[in-house]
């Protein structure tokens, strides 16, 4: 029988644990001081700046880095904070290259942005080690709110409602919080349990109480939370993910994409983590990516993404692109899957058809090719599961099937606001998710004080 | 190419790029290493009298502040002059002087305020066979203290009184290095000419303090938690030197006195700035420090390269060329209109310009134009005050253009006059008026 990286099928402990250790380190490693202050000494201090425009929290970037630049790596996360409490998380995982850098006047100079994302991980990092908190609760209330979901969008908001004295309960299906932080994101991105350690930097400043393993739709009903609570807020984020549509996608090894990840975020020794020797990746978006990167690392001999359109249709950035070619992840464009074939109930391959853009719609054109596969990871898009909003499934209105809500975040219910991945129009990033979360609290604060 | 040999009131030296007296001066192995790197001449660190030597602080001597990545911008000292043996130095500087005939090496000097000290140390330094001497009335901190260096500096009859003695006892030309703790350089400098002395050279270093160390209240550099005022220099005295410079150059009393200009000079074009306002030769001190001897070569070929772009063939060509356009404020042209350009293919859009000018001057920059973020010039505001080019961060993307006579500057609703007029004719100025009444 072949060993480690040479099995065949799906199997664990391709790679010895060190090797493993060594590629799942810091995508984006800390800066030290020195790193730090020089970094800092690029940023202009922008009129207006773009940056702050692109940063879906509005952080003041250009105050922030100049308070780095002037040894007040405290104050500078007190900046961040004040728009954005997972400032640190966000620091982590935001494709800063579509976002904050990609508008820095320094990109467009010189190609060559100020590190925004680094420099703040240095002031957060900063604050976050001396357990610095920076925010006191009002006087109580006395009003209550209920948050569905503790992802970054409930996380974001219970905090901004503790600060202004309301008491929040926070319901969370999981046994751990943090949302996709904590059972999504790759592990490269966020080290060291950091999302755990970040679900108690923001609990607390106190006065939110959470409860895991409590799920709306099976322990309790909409309508409960609407008469015990003042206010309700839903965070639930995206549980459904949607078929591939390929005939014989049942067959062993065929596997959700988020599961997989999931588990490996969950996983105490990733060496124990099986994966397969050949891997096909369906999707275009940072979900493909990240699947197709941690196989890789976890010791896949061949891994493929496939994504139906081209290119520069890909919604993973093109950083994250060259991020998966640089970890030896083949790209194919303009195939899409046609049947997966098995043998013996699991996958042994796939068939893709090719396609192409015919007056601007997509279309398969007969021609066909099969790739060996011993697991194909579904990455095409996760939905929204309107089932646990129970009875009043009906009632709430959704559109494009999530969450419609108007700009503050209230949805078609009488004192219920919804926010993050499970609303309408939303981006599907996490500081969008704490943009919509926190400023949906405004909202409530607004309603229940007015 | 032009040929940047220096001679420097009798002084001969291969360029005109001489160190400044000071550490990098203080040895033979020092100044050894600096002429292989093709210094021009030295000024070694001035010597005392004969005796035990003085003693310098046991710890931070130094203190600094910096720009963007740390870069050195100014730099202080509390050092005193050299802590050598006398005879030790005379020893080194008359085989190094052997070993190097090309160069120039002067001897800087500080002993005290009475003529027999100084006539006692002259024939010493003579002997070495040294091209000249420096004496320092600048040392602004622990020699003033004792009534030498900047104590005698800042009382013009002193200088003159040294200097004439010095003038009586030796054949040495005389360099009187000023300090710039005056109000009026001119005094000192008028003073030394009087005295006889064959050059000066300014300028040495600014009183100051570089930082307060805030864990404990003590000033920087800190010795066991107390500091005192040290002597500031490096980049960012340069334009104090400059201005110190020009007033000497263009007082008719020191017209044509020879200058060794000194303050921040750290590159070629620095260099040859100090020498368009009249200096003959420069001196260096804080960037030899900074970057090591080196720097030397990217001055020699630059000032070299630059000559020859504009077709100067030797020193003389350069010097005190930018003399005659120094002036007082009331000549300056109140008819030279400019306004700000921004050139849109090299903004980088930082917006920068326009914040400074709508907070702190004359509105004259939009930032949006039908929506868009942009940054233009409005002429109507703009009164040419070039503070947007400062702050942009892109060098040449704003300009300064100055407006044709004839054409209409639309803030005034004027056409641009082509006669020159001062402030001497000005219809506001009310010495005008009273000569009119
Ligand atoms: C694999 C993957 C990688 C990603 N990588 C990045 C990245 O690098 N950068 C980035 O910016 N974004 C990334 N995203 C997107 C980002 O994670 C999400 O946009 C963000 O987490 C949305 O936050 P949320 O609070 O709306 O939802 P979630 O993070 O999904 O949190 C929802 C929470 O609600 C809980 N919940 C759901 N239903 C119920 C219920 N019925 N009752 C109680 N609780 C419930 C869930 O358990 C979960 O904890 C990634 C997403 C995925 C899937
Ligand atoms: C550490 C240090 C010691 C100095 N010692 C002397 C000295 O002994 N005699 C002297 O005339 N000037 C001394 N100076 C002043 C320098 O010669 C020079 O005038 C001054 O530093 C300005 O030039 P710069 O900006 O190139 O450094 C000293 C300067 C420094 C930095
Ligand atoms: S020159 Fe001065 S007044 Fe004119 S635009 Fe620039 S900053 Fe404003």
């Amino acid at each position: 029988m072949a060993e480690g990286q040479f099995k065949d099928g799906i199997a664990s402990e391709r790679l010895q644990l060190a090797e493993i250790a060594e590629n799942f380190a810091d995508l984006h490693p800390p800066l030290d001081h020195h790193e730090a202050v020089v970094e800092a000494d690029r940023c202009y201090f922008c009129y207006d700046a773009p940056c702050m425009q692109a940063c879906p929290t509005s952080i003041d970037i250009p105050m922030f880095i100049r308070q780095i630049a002037t040894g007040n790596p405290t104050g500078s996360a007190k900046t961040i904070f004040d728009q954005n409490i997972l400032g640190g998380m966000c620091a982590r995982v935001c494709p800063t290259e579509t976002l904050c850098e990609e508008v820095c006047v320094r990109e467009v100079a010189e190609g060559k942005p100020v590190q925004i994302g680094r420099l703040q991980r240095y002031a957060t990092d900063t604050a976050m080690r001396a357990g610095k908190q920076f925010y006191e609760r009002a006087k109580p209330s006395g009003k209550t709110v209920a948050i569905v979901g503790a992802g970054p969008a409930g996380l974001a908001c219970a905090h901004r409602l503790a600060r202004y004295g309301h008491d929040v309960t926070v319901f969370e299906a999981k046994p751990k919080s943090g949302g996709l932080n904590e059972y999504g994101i790759a592990a490269y991105k966020t080290l060291d349990d950091f999302a755990q350690a970040e679900v108690d930097y923001v609990t607390a400043i106190g006065g939110i109480a959470t409860e895991n393993g409590k799920a709306l739709g099976r322990d309790f009903a909409l309508a409960d939370l609407t008469g015990r609570y003042d206010a309700v807020f839903l965070g639930m984020g995206l549980a459904g993910v949607n078929a591939l549509r390929a005939e014989g996608e049942e067959a062993d090894g065929v596997e959700d994409a988020v599961s997989f990840i999931s588990e490996l975020r969950q996983a105490d020794d990733l060496s124990k983590l099986p994966v397969g020797r050949r891997v096909v990746v369906i999707g275009g978006g940072m979900t493909a990516i990240d699947a197709a990167v941690q196989s890789k690392l976890l010791g896949a001999e061949e891994v493929t993404i496939c994504y139906r359109r081209g290119k520069e249709h890909m919604n993973a950035s093109e950083f994250e692109q060259d991020l998966a070619a640089a970890n030896g992840v083949t790209i194919r464009h303009w195939l899409q899957p046609r049947r997966v074939i098995a043998e013996g109930g699991k996958v042994s391959g796939i068939e893709l058809e090719y396609t192409m853009l015919e007056d601007g719609k997509l279309t398969g054109r007969g021609e066909t090719i099969r790739l060996a596969a011993d697991q194909v990871f579904k990455a095409i898009g996760q939905t929204f599961d309107a089932g646990p909003l129970n009875g009043s499934g009906n009632l709430i209105a959704l559109e494009g099937g999530r969450i419609k809500v108007d700009e503050e975040g209230r949805t078609s219910l009488p004192n219920v606001w919804a926010g993050g991945d499970c609303i309408a129009g939303g981006d599907d990033l996490t500081v969008s998710a704490v943009a919509q979360g926190r400023d949906a609290a405004e909202s409530i604060n607004r309603a229940l004080m007015g | 190419m032009a040929d940047i040999r220096s001679n420097f009131v009798g002084i001969k030296s291969p360029n005109p790029f001489w160190l400044a007296s000071a550490p990098p001066t203080d040895k033979a192995y020092n100044v050894e290493r600096a002429f292989k790197a093709g210094w021009g001449g030295v000024v070694w660190k001035t010597l005392g009298e004969e005796g035990p030597p003085v003693v310098n602080v046991n710890g931070p001597r130094y203190g600094a502040i910096w720009g963007a990545d740390r870069r050195l911008l100014g730099f202080n000292n509390i050092e005193l002059i050299t802590d050598r043996d006398l005879w030790v130095n005379l020893r080194e500087i008359k085989e190094v002087k052997r070993k190097w005939p090309d160069r120039a090496v002067v001897v800087s000097l500080m002993v005290p305020c009475e003529e027999e000290a100084w006539k006692a140390i002259l024939p010493l330094v003579e002997d070495t066979g040294a091209d000249g001497i420096e004496l320092n009335f600048g040392c602004p901190h622990g020699m003033s203290e004792r009534g030498m260096g900047s104590a005698v500096g800042q009382v013009p009859e002193y200088v003159e009184m040294v200097v004439r003695w010095c003038k009586q006892n030796t054949r040495m030309p005389v360099i009187t290095k000023l300090t710039p703790n005056v109000t009026d350089v001119r005094k000192p400098a008028r003073a030394a000419h009087a005295g006889g002395t064959d050059a000066v050279s300014l300028i040495n270093t600014i009183n100051s303090i570089t930082a307060v160390d805030l864990d404990n209240f003590a000033p920087e550099p800190s010795i066991d938690g107390k500091g005192t005022h040290g002597g500031y220099c490096g980049p960012a005295v340069k334009p104090i030197a400059m201005n110190m410079v020009a007033e000497i150059a263009r007082d008719p009393e020191t017209a044509g006195l020879p200058i060794s200009g000194i303050g921040g000079i750290t590159t070629w074009r620095d260099a040859a700035e100090f020498m368009a306002l009249g200096s003959g030769t420069v001196q260096v001190c804080t960037a030899a420090m900074t970057y090591g001897f080196k720097i030397v070569e990217e001055m020699v070929e630059g000032l070299k390269t630059w000559m020859d772009d504009k077709g100067h063939a030797t020193l003389d060509d350069v010097v005190g060329r930018a003399v005659p356009n120094v002036t007082d404020w009331q000549y300056l042209n109140l008819n030279y209109i400019a306004k700000a350009r921004i050139n849109q293919d090299l903004c980088i859009k930082c917006g920068r310009c326009h914040i400074a000018c709508e907070d702190t001057s004359h509105q004259a920059i939009t930032s949006l134009v039908n929506g868009a973020r942009r940054f233009e010039v409005i002429e109507e505001e703009c009164v040419g005050c070039n503070l947007c080019v400062n702050v942009c961060p892109v060098e040449g993307c704003i300009t300064m253009e100055p407006l044709a006579a004839g054409s209409l500057d639309k803030r005034t609703g004027e056409p641009v006059q082509s006669v020159y007029a001062n402030w001497t004719t000005h219809p506001n100025n009310p010495a005008v008026r009273v000569a009119a009444e």
